[in-house]
Parts: C-alpha cells; sequence; structure tokens
C-alpha cells in the first residue's frame, strides 16, 4: 500500500514539474524573441542610434538605413483600417447582439468568425488580381473626382489609380480585422445585465438609446479594448499587405501612392539581404514592430481584464 | 392634445432608431459580403486548375506543366511536426495553468505574455527562428520551418486547453480525489477525459491555423523546387510556392498559385467546420 503512495506521490511531483517546465516554456519563448532581437538589432542599433527611427533612408549599396518609410506606412495602413473596421464591427456586434433573429445569430456569427480563418495570402493574391484593379479602374478614378480638389485632404486622394498602394493594404486590413474586434464588441455587449437594459427599455427607450446610453456606457474600456486587439492585428499583419502595398520605400502625401510597412520590408527584403548592416537593419525594423504590437496588445489585454472580471472574456 | 406617438420628438427618436438598426443590418451584410467574394473568386479561379497532377508532380520551371505535389507534402510534414511539437507542449502548459497554478501571480504573468504571443505578428516568429535556428546550422531547413510553425501552435494550444479544463466542473476533480486518485491521475484520467473534445479543438485550430501561415516560413523553411526527402534541408511548402508564384508574371506559376489557394482554403474551412460540430459551446475566440 504504501509503495503504491509513494508511486502516486512520485507520479504526482512529476506531472507538475513537467506542465510547469512547458508553461515556463512561454515565457521563455517571450524572452528569447526580445533578447535575439535585441541582440540582432544590436550592430544596426549602435550605427544609426535614435536616428534609425526618423531617417526615411534605405540604402543598401550605402548601408544607409532608416524606418521612417516603413513605420509611417504601418501605422497609416493600420489607420484607414481601424477608420473603416471600427464602425463596421461595432455595426456587426450590434446588429448580432439587438437585432439578428435567434435561429440567424450563430451561423451569421460562424459567418464572420470564417473571414478571420481565410489564410492572410488568399486575402494578398484575391487583393492583388482582383481587388486592386477593381479600385484601380473605378473607385479610385471617381474618388479623385470627387475629394481630389478639396482644401486640405485633397492630396490624399490624388495621382495615378495604380490600384495598388497604401489606401488598398488598409481597405484589406480593415476586412481581415473585422472579425476580431466584431467578436469582442459582441462579447461585450453580451455581459451588460439584463436589468440594465431592461429598466431603459421600461421607462420608454428605444434600442439604439439603450446601445447609446447604457451599453456603451457599461462596456466602454471593453470595446476600446476590442479596437486596441484588432489594431495589434493589423500592425503586424504580413502577406496581405505584401501582395498590394506596392513595395516602394518612399513617403508620399497621396493615399493611392505605393508604400511599404515593416512586415512587408521583411518579408520581401529578409532573405535576400546581403551583409550584416543590411540584415541588422532588418532585425531592428522587426524589434520595433515587434515592441509596437506589444505595447497595443498589452493595453488590449488590460483594458478587457478591467470589463471581464469573474468571467474571463478571453480575446 | 395631440396623443404621445403623433408628437415629432416621439417620431424622431423612433426615425433614428430604424436608421441605425438599418445600419448595423447592413454592415453585417457588408461583412458577409467579403466573405462571398473571396470564396466566389476562390472557387472560380481554382477549381478549374485543380487536378490530379496538382498533386503528384513537382513544381514546374516557368513555362512547363508540373503541380504542386513536393509542396503538398512537405506543408503537411512541416504542419504535421510543427503540431507535434506545439501541441503536446500546449496542453500540459494549459493544464498547469488550469490545474496547478490557477489564479496564483505567475499564472496571470503567463496568460497575459501568452495572448500576447497568441495575437504577435506571425513574421517576428520568423525572424527569431532564423536568428536561433538558421544562423546557427547555416542553412535554411523544415526543422526551422516546422519549429516557427510550433512557436505559433503553442500559445493557441495553451488557451483553449486552458479554457475547456476550466469547463469541468470542480466536483469532478473532488470525487476522484475521494477516491483516493493521487493528482495527476484526477488530471489524466478525469479532467482531460471530460475536456477531450475541448482539447481536439484547441490542436485542430492550431492545425487551421498553421496550415496558412507564410510569413513564418519564408525565412525559415524557405522552399524548394524539387521533392525533399529530409527536414534537414529546405523544404517546398503550399504558401510560399503561392506567394512566389502568384507574384510571379508566368501564368502557367499564377494558375498553380489559384489552385494552391483553393486547396489551402478548403482545408481550412474544413476544419474550422469540423470544430464547430465537435464542439456544442463555442470555444473562445482566437
Amino acid at each position: 500500500m504504501n509503495v503504491r503512495l509513494h508511486h502516486g506521490l512520485a507520479m504526482d511531483r512529476l506531472f507538475f514539474h513537467t506542465a510547469r517546465i512547458f508553461a515556463w516554456a512561454v515565457l521563455a519563448v517571450i524572452a528569447a524573441i526580445i533578447v535575439s532581437l535585441f541582440a540582432g538589432a544590436a550592430p544596426a542599433l549602435k550605427k544609426f542610434g535614435w536616428g534609425f527611427l526618423t531617417s526615411s533612408a534605405w540604402n543598401p549599396v550605402t548601408e544607409d538605413f532608416g524606418a521612417l518609410v516603413a513605420i509611417y506606412g504601418t501605422l497609416i495602413t493600420s489607420a484607414i483600417a481601424m477608420l473603416i473596421g471600427v464602425p463596421i464591427s461595432f455595426g456587426i456586434a450590434l446588429f448580432i447582439t439587438e437585432l439578428c433573429p435567434h435561429a440567424l445569430k450563430r451561423p451569421v456569427g460562424i459567418a464572420i468568425e470564417l473571414l478571420a480563418a481565410i489564410p492572410s495570402i488568399i486575402y494578398g493574391m484575391w487583393g492583388l488580381f482582383v481587388f486592386a484593379p477593381l479600385l484601380g479602374d473605378y473607385i479610385q478614378p471617381w474618388i479623385s473626382d470627387h475629394m481630389g480638389s478639396l482644401p486640405l485632404v485633397g492630396a490624399l486622394f490624388s495621382g495615378p489609380p495604380l490600384g495598388i498602394g497604401i489606401l488598398t493594404a488598409g481597405i484589406i486590413l480593415a476586412i481581415m480585422v473585422i472579425p476580431f474586434m466584431s467578436a469582442v464588441m459582441r462579447d461585450m455587449f453580451e455581459i451588460v445585465p439584463a436589468v440594465l437594459k431592461e429598466s431603459a427599455y421600461g421607462i420608454g427607450a428605444t434600442t439604439w438609446e439603450v446601445i447609446r446610453h447604457v451599453v456603451l456606457p457599461y462596456t466602454r474600456i471593453g470595446v476600446a479594448g476590442g479596437i486596441m486587439l484588432g489594431l495589434g492585428r493589423a500592425l503586424g499583419e504580413t502577406m496581405a499587405v505584401t501582395f498590394v502595398v506596392g513595395n516602394a520605400n518612399r513617403i508620399h502625401a497621396s493615399l493611392f501612392a505605393p508604400g511599404n510597412t515593416i512586415s512587408s520590408t521583411l518579408a520581401n527584403e529578409f532573405t535576400e539581404a546581403v551583409g550584416r548592416m543590411y540584415t541588422s537593419s532588418l532585425i531592428a525594423l522587426g524589434l520595433v514592430l515587434f515592441l509596437i504590437t506589444f505595447i497595443v496588445l498589452a493595453m488590449a489585454k488590460i483594458m478587457l481584464w478591467r470589463l471581464s472580471g469573474q468571467g474571463r472574456i478571453r480575446v | 392634445m395631440e396623443p404621445l406617438a403623433a408628437t415629432g420628438l416621439y417620431r424622431r427618436r423612433r426615425w433614428i432608431n430604424t436608421m441605425v438598426l438599418a445600419l448595423s443590418m447592413l454592415m453585417t451584410l457588408f461583412g458577409l459580403f467579403w466573405l462571398v467574394w473571396l470564396l466566389w473568386t476562390l472557387m472560380g479561379q481554382g477549381l478549374r486548375y485543380l487536378d490530379l497532377s496538382v498533386f503528384f508532380q513537382a513544381t514546374p520551371p516557368p513555362g512547363s506543366s508540373g503541380g504542386l505535389g513536393n509542396a503538398i507534402s512537405g506543408s503537411l510534414a512541416l504542419t504535421f511536426v510543427g503540431v507535434l511539437i506545439g501541441a503536446p507542449a500546449g496542453v500540459l502548459a494549459g493544464t498547469y495553468l488550469s490545474e496547478f497554478a490557477r489564479d496564483s501571480k505567475i499564472a496571470v504573468v503567463i496568460r497575459f505574455l501568452n495572448d500576447i504571443l497568441l495575437s504577435a505578428p506571425s513574421i517576428i516568429i520568423g525572424v527569431f527562428v532564423y536568428e536561433m535556428v538558421v544562423l546557427r546550422m547555416g542553412h535554411f531547413s523544415g526543422w526551422a520551418g516546422a519549429l516557427a510553425l510550433a512557436l505559433i501552435a503553442l500559445p493557441i494550444v495553451v488557451r483553449t486547453t486552458e479554457d475547456m479544463l476550466r469547463l469541468i466542473p470542480n466536483a469532478m476533480r473532488e470525487a476522484a480525489a475521494a477516491l483516493g486518485a493521487p493528482q495527476w491521475k484526477v488530471t489524466v484520467a478525469v479532467v482531460f477525459r471530460a475536456a477531450r473534445s475541448g482539447i481536439l479543438t484547441g490542436v485542430l485550430l492550431a492545425v487551421a491555423r498553421i496550415s496558412g501561415e507564410t510569413a513564418p516560413l519564408l525565412f525559415t523553411a524557405l522552399n524548394n523546387q524539387f521533392w525533399s526527402h529530409s527536414l534537414n534541408e529546405p523544404i517546398a511548402n503550399l504558401p510560399v510556392v503561392i506567394f512566389q508564384f502568384a507574384m510571379s508574371p508566368y501564368d502557367d506559376w499564377q494558375h498553380l498559385a489559384w489552385a494552391g489557394a483553393v486547396l489551402i482554403t478548403l482545408t481550412i474551412l474544413l476544419i474550422n467546420i469540423l470544430v464547430r460540430l465537435l464542439l456544442k459551446t463555442p470555444p473562445s475566440r482566437s
């Protein structure tokens, strides 16, 4: 009997320690990623210093590198994605929680989630061969005609309608992050206590008024967290952007112009980079991207935490 | 006195409400529209190039006929090895979070960082594995690709496993413990068994995710024009071949890229539908 007890305890310890090692491995992976990115980026950071972030040079021949253009492209494509994606995600979450007939809730929810399951490279191919030509032939000329001459914003919509470029990348990013944002918003809307909503309905509020004055104030932080999560995804998205962004290392006032992002530069140039400084500069770009997304995603997590409480809404 | 329903304010409020709700419906249709358009294009472009030679012939040089056989087998190998490394590690780590650490500080930290790893740009994983493995080995290899995929699968499995184990009522653990079962036996024989389909869901979701991943393979597995017989050398895989062929100016290559795109998408959609059939309560979204 004692033998079996000892055996059981030994197995307990073994099981516990094995499980713990692998849980710690998650921490080790994150730590190793940060350390290796810093180590790889060190030569470039040493040579260019903080100037790396503000220089728009990208010249493999003279080994003069700067991250400004790629950072600009990353931020501007993500901003377009948010501008389009946030209202649509909100609308979808609203529709599914408040308006959708019960029988349709799951199918519609699953269909939207499938948008997230489609691999990035498929979006890229479709964007390059189907969406970009359409945009360049019909939509961009129309936008140019109607908005290109406006003061202030006109410059954003001028220039040749190439199809591929910053705007196209932003639109495709928007479609790709909609499922993530609408899923979080949906979960958030559903945790609002029914009593709160019913009291508002009870004094005669319309559905929109309940959303506007009860649901939104209650879930504000969570909705912001969902948006941050979508932003984190958009910033790091690689393949779809690489296909359609145009891969040109310059900052142009027009959104129709080709540009690049941190991830598209990495995808295009990493395997072809010759020389220590070139590779190191690319890794430094990766480091910048990792730090930005880390901060954005961490903020998203913290915002969602504050609302989830015991229910532990996971996103 | 006018009846309430006819006052201007009431009518205006009703009108705004109707407009907002109509708008939300339009936006849902807008979201679904992209899904339909994407799948429509994919089927229209890709299905006609999908024949037996796609499965059995190797990727051709431009201008001659061939298939995607080596890329398909390479992708299967990479995904298989990736899941083989990532899934057991993820299940054990998830078990630690759910069964041992629970709400301790370290569990909170691991959970937090795991969720960040889950959404982190996959191309960064590629750069990381390039530095850790490719540079050290001196060449691109299937092993490096499989490792990169394993690192992407890991956080998905960790999270689903933890979520699923947490759904198991404590009464079941207590009942087993009361019979004198040591904790490892409680976990393996009772908790794992009860959460079996949930754990499988996590693994399947990980398979779906990594089978379409391209970015982390670009600088790890690279590509190979020929059939690969060893994970120790660069290995052909569907996503990278699709990328290369789609970006090329050759019609034959672009046709094969469409065929590959259909294959990958159908596989992933199938897995996703399977997962939802397997599980009555939907998994937390990843």
